[in-house]
């Protein structure tokens, strides 16, 4: 069962994927990105990361796609048609990209991958402690650098979308 | 683990899923468009740690931890580059690669 339930995500995946990379209307490609997004919250589900899937919907789907819509409806015309490269040069990118999966998948077929059959179960609780213990392999002062880093690109956000406005003011002091 | 599903398929999907993202990277005129190329890309990275972590570590965690890490720096990258975008746009009136040189010096 679980199987066939990989399968269908993964063609989503794939399909919504190349649809995303190759439309030519530009909010039609973001909805694409979406399902794409929502496919892999999917495949966390499956391998049993219930909070990663939760991360993935709610920072994703939730967050990072509102953003790129709304600068979409922002910078574009909802009809408006996308440039696309020339026909011979998205013919060599393709092969090209082709060739590297190529290399990567005879890399990956070859190597001996040492799985271990496992069941285990993760719990939200199991990563919280992780995330916060300050013992041997404890992960606290990366989580903290990762809030200071969230904060910092805010508000450079703030000033950087602000613009002009906030400089002449500066000026005019 | 996904019963029946060995972790070469997955990695396959991943490989397939960095190179759609390679492609549209390459090929795509637009900054915004260049932006979701590079959400498919750590997509395909991030699922890459989890499963990882999963089928070949299991009693460990770090593979988890890193891929929060990197969604959390993958969000803070796009707003920064959505606001960049924006102020590019009032500058020039255009968010195409080509037109884009002000950044420059």
């Amino acid at each position: 069962m679980e199987k066939y339930i990989f399968y269908i995500l993964s063609l989503i995946i794939i399909v919504f994927a190349i649809a995303s990379v190759t439309s030519k209307k530009m909010l039609r490609s973001v909805i694409y990105l979406l399902f794409v997004l929502c496919g892999i919250a999917g495949i966390y589900f499956l391998i049993d990361y219930n909070f990663l899937a939760a991360i993935q919907l709610t920072v994703y789907g939730g967050g990072i796609i509102v953003l790129i819509i709304f600068s979409v409806v922002l910078v574009h015309h909802i009809e408006m048609e996308l440039e696309l490269a020339r026909r011979s040069k998205q013919i060599l990118v393709a092969l090209i990209c082709l060739l590297g999966l190529g290399v990567f998948l005879t890399t990956i077929y070859t190597h001996p991958f040492n799985v271990i059959e496992n069941s285990v179960s993760t719990t939200t609780e199991d990563i919280g402690f992780g995330l916060l213990s300050y013992e041997k392999g404890g992960f606290i002062l990366p989580f903290e650098v990762i809030s200071v880093l969230l904060l910092a690109s805010m508000i450079g956000s703030i000033v950087i979308a602000k613009g002009k406005k906030l400089t002449d003011k500066n000026e005019t002091e | 683990m996904i019963a029946g599903i060995s972790i070469y398929e997955i990695l396959t999907v991943t490989s397939a899923l960095f190179f759609i993202g390679v492609y549209g990277f390459i090929t795509r005129k637009n900054l915004i468009s260049i932006l979701m190329s590079i959400e498919l890309i750590l997509n395909a990275s991030v699922i890459n740690f989890v499963v990882i972590n999963k089928y070949l570590y299991p009693d460990m965690l770090q593979g988890v931890f890193f891929s929060i890490f990197i969604i959390a720096v993958a969000a803070a990258e796009t707003a920064l580059a959505v606001a960049i975008i924006i102020n590019l746009y009032r500058q020039i009136a255009s968010v195409e690669v080509k037109d884009t040189e002000i950044m420059k010096y």
